[in-house]
């Protein structure tokens, strides 16, 4: 096996630094098209209401105003998973924050009076914000189709039998041979937003009956072709994608944002360009699903798991982004973690009065795991077992199978992660710093030192289909024609190493069309760390299928075989006679070029894996934690990219990942059902000055079917950190905590030195 | 650069941005400068000079830092009206104005790949400038301070502080 690549594995320059250092890189913020008027959105400013009168004349008179929309005259688009349920305005409004009625004007400044200048009078309706109260035969009804605000469970987004809960084996009989069995709630419902700096952003450009182009920050552009075509009576979408300031999934699903600007397009005849404030980004985006699991665990003496059992209880506010989908993975993911027989784990997904939850780094197993982590822990500390030991035995090895996001039962076929997880235990420290359940590492007066770990994975790094074409041209250049937008991994880059390296084709050789729907084949985008291995092999199928036409062409040219030949530096040579050799640019002229396809179908047969070892010191007078030290391991199979991975992996702190343990949250207060910190100041981020110690392990150990031998597992870096943090915070107290954030109140709470007042607003 | 005449009568602003000379009226029109604009505004949306961005738009996140008269200052929270006398960098001026070279700082960037997504950048590399420019060879901890007000959500911060020592090292600091 070669293992001495020319770029995998090396770092390489990324294709757009030099743009992203100048300021040249053009975020969707950063564009205009001619002729574009700017939109806004009138937002509700009550939690549950019915519209009662909407009066636009006066908005509508002001000089510049073009277009004005309210539930009346906007097209009946649904959205939201499933059925669809949220119309782009509706005349009942479930959420303080959702859009009321829709503006085009020449200037943003206009476009804001015009706002300013629509009469809404509302009938209020009360409102529930929380999940067991919204399920109660007396709590207000948020739709009138979902009774008891349950959603129904998803039956199609993943084929017929799309996974909606965990029902394996007899739960009876995992009870009798337990020699432990806990029972207790745990929740992770701070519902952390996602917070890239880039505000979600579009321009629409509405043209003729039923064309659509759209200029989007999005993370998938391409899926809009797939997801909001249909929604939107069938037209024709052109979808063009900017690079993203970020997304870590919330930019996925962009109805909420592609919608409104496309019916003030349609309205006006006008492109209008629609970028969201951040206090809207804060307060009326999408934000993480609230996760809380009443559950029973049984565990034998050596930690095996005989039973688990529970409901789910999921928060998705206002609506359902595509929390269905999400809980099939969660369900998946639980599994990867746990090889345990007898499951019954009944997710339920409510809606309640905030802002909606959608697609977040972690989709849904994040989520999931945040809670159940903690569960699990109860049934260890009577065990008494080392959580170390307890992933050892518990996370899927080769051989072992699970129900993933299709219904369909898996037999592992990937990495055995025991290295990774001694690896990274033997960097940490861990039997050192290990003193057992609810036992600090070390107490320095009022400071004290506590250490946790949780893991995570998916079997996502090969979900859905990826086409791709690469084209080589007669002057020696290769172009990848696929619709991956470039949203911060480097992947776009990645992606050229690995053609280069097929074609061994200097790097600054290998091009990549823009992000076109027109120009390029379908993409579902770079979501659940599918970008190496399942965009990676459609891609590399394109370029050696290039290469195979190529040498068909010019093997007649030596006088031998295409398997004879060989190609660098875009000549074509005679394997092993360095000396027979032709430009590309003979076989294909400089009016020629030959076409390569590849395609990559689905395989949910790999799971990738991360651990996660924190390190905290508590103040135990002032309830302070700061979080000393991360230790991140995994197995990535081969190494693409060393400094995009290991920003990536870094990135566990971010993005409602590690931090949303500590400080993170979204404040609302219930009795306007209001955000209370939707501005940066008020949300809790964490600065320079702050950052832990971090180290990274990565091991390479090679996986079969792709051709570098290489899996992603970017988007997992932040999921396994929350419940880390959590154990270790509990260890350093000796007092277990069962929820999150872990801000100081909740630590003298915990330690018994202030009152157990409810927070305001929350929990 | 001179800049343009305009009736005397009128109320103008001359910008001194990147070296080069700028003059608006001032007022509500579609191409003027208004008192109410902050100077971020009045970059990306009179100038075109997009690599200023804006995030929070509230002083919160140090995306849309520029230097003035050598010091970083947010953008988005200065009206444009007041900065008539000063001289305001962005990052479309840190390249050498003669050959096009690179800041040693921004090439630093790229030879530490100290981003991801990319959209906090240009306020980090400005941030970091204004360090430089008074501390040409700051601490890690020094330079973890001067950025204290630079939000970077992809958690890029780590090859940043790399990339930023790298550059001081080379500018002849520590
Ligand atoms: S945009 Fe100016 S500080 Fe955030
Ligand atoms: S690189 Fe994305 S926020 Fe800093």
């Amino acid at each position: 096996m070669i293992t001495d690549y020319r770029y995998i594995g090396k770092p390489t320059l990324r294709k757009d630094a030099f743009d992203i250092v100048t300021g040249k890189a053009k975020f969707i913020s950063d564009l205009t098209v001619p002729g574009m008027l700017y939109g806004k959105i009138l937002r509700s400013p009550l939690p549950h209401a019915l519209i009662k009168s909407i009066n636009t004349t006066e908005a509508k008179l002001l000089p510049g105003v073009k277009a004005v929309l309210t539930y009346k005259d906007v097209p009946d688009w649904k959205a939201g998973a499933r059925p669809q349920h949220v119309r782009v305005l509706d005349s009942k409004v479930r959420y303080v924050g959702q859009a009321v009625a829709l503006v085009a004007a020449e200037t943003e400044k206009i476009a804001e009076e015009a706002i300013r200048l629509i009469k809404v009078e509302y009938e209020p309706l009360p409102a529930v914000y929380d999940v067991e109260e919204a399920m109660q035969p007396d709590a207000p009804l948020i739709y009138e189709q979902f009774n008891a605000n349950v959603l129904p469970p998803e039956s199609r987004a993943f084929g017929p039998r799309t996974l909606q809960e965990i029902v394996i084996g007899d739960v009876d009989k995992g009870l009798a041979e337990a020699d432990f069995v806990v029972e207790g709630t745990c929740a992770y419902e701070n519902i952390p937003n996602p917070l890239p700096p880039e505000t979600p952003g579009v321009i629409a450009s509405w043209e003729g009956a039923d064309n659509l182009t759209v200029w989007s920050a999005s993370q998938g552009p391409h899926m809009f072709k797939v997801t909001l075509q249909p929604l939107m009576g069938g037209i024709n979408i052109r979808s063009i994608g900017s690079p993203v300031g970020a997304s870590y999934g919330s930019k996925y699903m962009s109805w909420q944002f592609v919608m409104p600007a496309a019916a003030l397009s349609k309205a006006t005849g006008k492109p209008v360009k629609l970028c969201f404030k951040k206090s809207e980004h804060l307060a009326a985006f999408t934000v993480r699903l609230g996760s809380r699991i009443h559950g029973k665990v049984g565990m034998k003496k050596d930690g095996t798991v005989t039973f688990l059992s529970g409901d789910w209880l999921v928060n998705t506010g206002a609506f359902s982004e595509c929390a269905q989908f999400m809980i099939a993975v969660g369900c998946g993911e639980a599994q990867l973690m746990l090889r345990c027989p007898n499951w019954s784990l009944k997710p339920k997904v409510i809606c309640t009065n905030r802002t909606a939850s959608g697609q977040v780094r972690g989709f849904g197993g994040q989520e999931l795991k945040c809670a159940l982590i903690p569960l699990l822990t109860m049934a260890m500390e009577k065990a008494n077992i080392d959580p170390v030991n307890f992933f050892k035995k518990n996370y899927v090895k080769p051989g072992d199978g699970y129900y993933w996001r299709d219904g369909e039962w898996w037999v592992c076929q990937g990495t055995d992660y025991t290295r990774a997880i001694e690896k990274g235990a033997e960097t940490f420290g861990w039997k050192e710093k290990w003193q057992g359940w609810l036992k600090p590492t070390a107490v320095d007066g009022a400071r004290r030192r506590g250490v946790g770990v949780g893991v995570h994975g998916n079997a996502d790094i090969g979900e859905d289909v990826s086409e791709a074409f690469v084209r080589l041209d007669g002057d020696g250049k290769a172009i990848i024609h696929c619709s991956l937008a470039e949203h911060g991994t480097g992947q776009r880059s990645n992606i050229c190493k690995m053609v280069a390296e097929v074609l061994q084709l200097p790097l600054e050789r290998v091009f990549f069309t823009p992000v076109d729907s027109l120009v390029n084949p379908v993409e579902i985008g770079p979501v659940g760390s599918r970008g190496t291995y399942a965009i990676g092999n459609a891609v590399i199928a394109a370029a050696e299928d290039a290469q195979r036409q190529l040498f068909e062409k010019m093997a007649p040219l030596f006088k031998v075989t295409p398997e004879d030949l060989e190609t660098s530096e875009g000549m074509v040579y005679v394997k092993g006679k360095p000396g027979a050799k032709l430009p590309w640019s003979k076989g294909l002229h400089y009016y020629g070029a030959c076409l390569g396809r590849g395609r990559f179908e689905p395989d949910f047969s790999k799971p990738n894996f991360m651990i996660v070892f924190s390190e905290v010191e508590v103040d135990v007078e002032t309830g302070k934690v700061d979080l000393i030290r991360v230790v991140c391991a995994t197995d990535v199979g081969q190494v693409i990219d060393p400094p995009s991975l290991t920003n990536q992996l870094n990135g566990c702190l971010g993005s409602g990942g590690i931090d949303s343990a500590l400080f993170e949250e979204t404040i609302i207060d219930k009795r306007l059902g209001r955000i209370m910190n939707a501005n940066m100041i008020d949300y809790k981020w964490r600065t320079f000055a702050e950052l832990p110690e971090m180290e990274l392990v990565v091991l390479e150990t090679p996986v079969a079917g792709h051709r570098f031998h290489a899996i992603g597992v970017g988007e997992i870096a932040t999921a396994p950190g929350p419940s880390a943090v959590l154990m270790a915070v509990s260890n350093a107290i000796g007092v277990r905590l069962n929820d999150y954030p872990l801000t100081p109140d909740r630590i003298l709470n915990a330690l018994g030195k202030v009152n157990a007042a409810k927070r305001r607003g929350k929990q | 650069m001179t800049p343009t005449q305009i009736k005397p009568s009128l109320p103008t602003l001359t910008l001194n941005v990147n070296g080069k000379l700028h003059s608006f009226m001032l007022g509500e029109g579609l191409h003027e400068v208004s008192p109410s604009h902050t100077l971020a505004y009045t970059l990306r949306e009179r100038l075109g000079l997009t690599g200023t961005k804006i995030s929070c738009d509230e002083g919160a996140c140090g995306c849309c830092t520029v230097l003035m008269d050598g010091k970083a200052v947010l953008s988005c929270i200065l009206l444009t009206v007041e900065c008539g006398e000063k001289e305001i960098v962005t990052i479309e001026g840190l390249e050498d104005p003669e050959t096009g070279e690179l800041d040693p700082l921004q090439q630093s960037f790229i030879d530490h790949t100290a981003f991801q997504c990319g959209f906090c950048t240009p306020g980090i590399i400005m941030s970091a400038k204004a360090l430089l420019v008074e501390n040409p060879s700051p601490t890690r901890d020094e330079v973890k301070e001067a950025l204290s007000g630079n939000f970077c959500r992809c958690i890029s911060n780590y090859h940043v502080l790399d990339a930023v020592i790298a550059a001081a090292r080379k500018g002849g600091g520590e």
